[in-house]
């Protein structure tokens, strides 16, 4: 796909859709003036749009709907099994308060190490001559874990001691000191936790396509493999926009699912 | 070594085939890169690999560690950190300097804060390939498009942690300053600076490891620093030097966040009698 043609294309394909009016006439001038010329932005927006409303580049194999499902259960197989280790784990870790420095300075080594190199390097691995899939996964899973367990184990700890102490008088089992009274007052912290991992995963699962696996990513990749901005623009886009819409969701689920708002404004969770 | 892509005019064009041409079929190269031939060479636009028929038997078994590639590749490895280097300092330096301005404007107008919050916010939910695809357009490829990326993303990080640290300060203490006759300068420099400064340090320790970690991603433009070598060890399967390149990676960001961890106790004393970090 050649880049002027496609900013051509949609300057006059919609008048006034996604670029003002005065970009127009620039942009075609740009297109017509070669690729020597450095593009405009508005152009390359506008190139982005006509890519993007083609319905062609959204069926088959390489469409995005079919990138778009494959991005989504990246994330969700990963999502589902960083929640299956990393709750338990901040939670009963935060329950006896032990290893709390383990579990901090875990999240603080996962920021150090690049998710590209630990995906490189596990595809590289026996792992990924038999699979694409699985060292992709285990690496988004590995990096999903540390604000999931580090917001798990600071909620736990920070339950007030006199409520622990006091739920101990009533002769509380731990377990039951656990799910009736930390756990819920743990609960901002833990779905900011939550929230963070789900963001940053989805987030993440884009480098996917640097290493070979799939997702919207590779729209992007290949944008760039055919050397029509276009393209690449409108995957970053729609990359942009589903990471913003996760974090909504969950943003949103957060603040209907919490039973006392007022607790809300405690729980602003450490960003991966 | 790393694909340099003739910056300028039509550079985008001119450059980036080498790099990206391979993203379609990267699996399909992994598996013909297996069959044992001597790695590295595999049309990545790689240095002649002038060591490998000189009894490098880790060369060509493509061995994880391999001591023939590090002498043979010092040149390369050096050139890789440097730049990873120079643009990790680029961007904190640029993400310093406009946070800087903006925590001041948030904290002074109270109702500047939130949208300057959720600005930054909402660029650090937009994923690094997305972002410096967006701005692909805009600075084409160059060094400028991934500095550019990763200082939006430390801004972020920055204003947080500056804001949490002047906002850390007692208002007892910014009230006896007053009385003192303290104009906002002074007070600014002289009283509440050292009362942020384990906040703001914090904060530029943060946004650094993290960048270290994002320039990779550089990569794909080709500027990622040790990215570049990842990414063309990746696509010719060589094994030594994705690892290697990754190990040193990690090592730049822990080096750089020790020794801002140094400067952070040596400017602030005080805290460590606290048994604070």
């Amino acid at each position: 796909m050649d880049p002027g043609g496609g900013a051509a294309v949609s300057a006059a394909a919609i008048p006034g859709a996604a670029i003002p009016a005065a970009a127009v006439p620039a942009t075609a001038i740009q297109s017509a003036s070669g690729p020597e010329a450095r593009p405009l932005a508005a152009g390359y927006l506008g190139g982005a749009w006509s890519w993007l409303t083609s319905s062609a580049h959204w069926s088959g194999d390489d469409g995005v709907w079919h990138r778009l499902l494959e991005h989504l259960a990246y994330s969700g197989v990963c999502l589902g099994l960083a929640l299956l280790i990393a709750l338990p784990a901040g939670i009963v870790l935060g329950h006896l308060g032990r290893f709390g420095a383990l579990a901090v300075n875990l999240a603080n080594a996962g920021r150090a190490v690049p998710t590209l190199a630990l995906m490189s390097v596990l595809v590289l691995t026996p792992l990924g001559n038999r699979s694409d899939y699985w060292p992709l996964v285990i690496a988004l899973t590995l990096f999903c874990l540390p604000p999931i367990l580090a917001n798990a184990y600071v909620g736990m700890r920070e339950v007030d001691r006199d409520v622990v102490e006091a739920a101990r008088g009533l002769g509380m089992t731990g377990r039951q000191l656990v799910f009736r009274v930390e756990l819920p007052l743990a609960r901002p912290l833990v779905m900011t936790g939550i929230r963070a991992g789900a963001v940053q995963l989805v987030a993440t699962a884009t480098l996917a396509a640097l290493v070979g696996g799939g997702g919207l990513g590779r729209i992007i990749t290949e944008g760039f493999a055919l050397q029509s901005t276009p393209q690449v623009v409108a995957g970053a886009v729609l990359v942009a926009v589903l990471a913003l819409a996760v974090e909504a969701v969950f943003w949103l689920a957060e603040r209907a699912l919490d039973p006392r708002r007022e607790r809300r404004a405690r729980g602003r969770g450490r960003r991966g | 070594m790393f694909v340099k892509p003739a910056c300028g005019k039509g550079g985008y064009r001119a450059g980036s085939t080498a790099p990206s041409m391979r993203h379609l079929t990267p699996r399909a190269e992994v598996r013909a890169g297996e069959g044992g031939a001597v790695p590295g060479t595999g049309g990545t636009g790689d240095g002649v690999l002038s060591a490998a028929g000189g009894g490098s038997n880790c060369l060509v078994a493509n061995d994880w560690i391999c001591g023939e590639y590090l002498r043979t590749r010092a040149h390369d490895l050096l050139d890789a950190v440097g730049q990873h280097l120079v643009l990790t300092a680029e961007s904190v330096l640029a993400g310093i300097v406009v946070a800087i301005p903006l925590t001041l404007l948030a904290r002074r107008w109270r109702p500047v804060a939130g949208p300057v919050l959720g600005v930054t916010t909402v660029l650090y939910a937009i994923p690094s390939l997305a972002m410096f695809s967006l701005l692909l357009p805009v600075f084409g490829l160059s060094p400028s498009l991934v500095v550019t990326g990763l200082t939006l993303y430390s801004l972020t990080i920055l204003v947080r942690n500056f804001l949490a640290g002047l906002r850390g300060v007692p208002e007892d203490v910014r009230e006896a300053a007053r009385g003192m006759g303290y104009g906002p300068v002074r007070l600014l420099l002289e009283v509440e600076l050292p009362l942020a400064l384990p906040a703001v340090l914090t904060g530029v320790r943060i946004a650094t490891v993290s960048t270290v970690a994002l320039v990779t991603v550089g990569a794909i433009v080709g500027y990622g620093g040790l990215g570049n070598l990842i990414l063309s060890g990746l696509q010719s399967v060589f094994k030594a030097q994705v690892l290697t390149a990754s190990v040193l990676c990690v090592l730049i960001a822990v080096v750089l966040d020790l020794l801002l961890l140094g400067v952070q106790r040596l400017l602030t004393p005080w805290t460590r009698a606290a048994g604070q970090r």
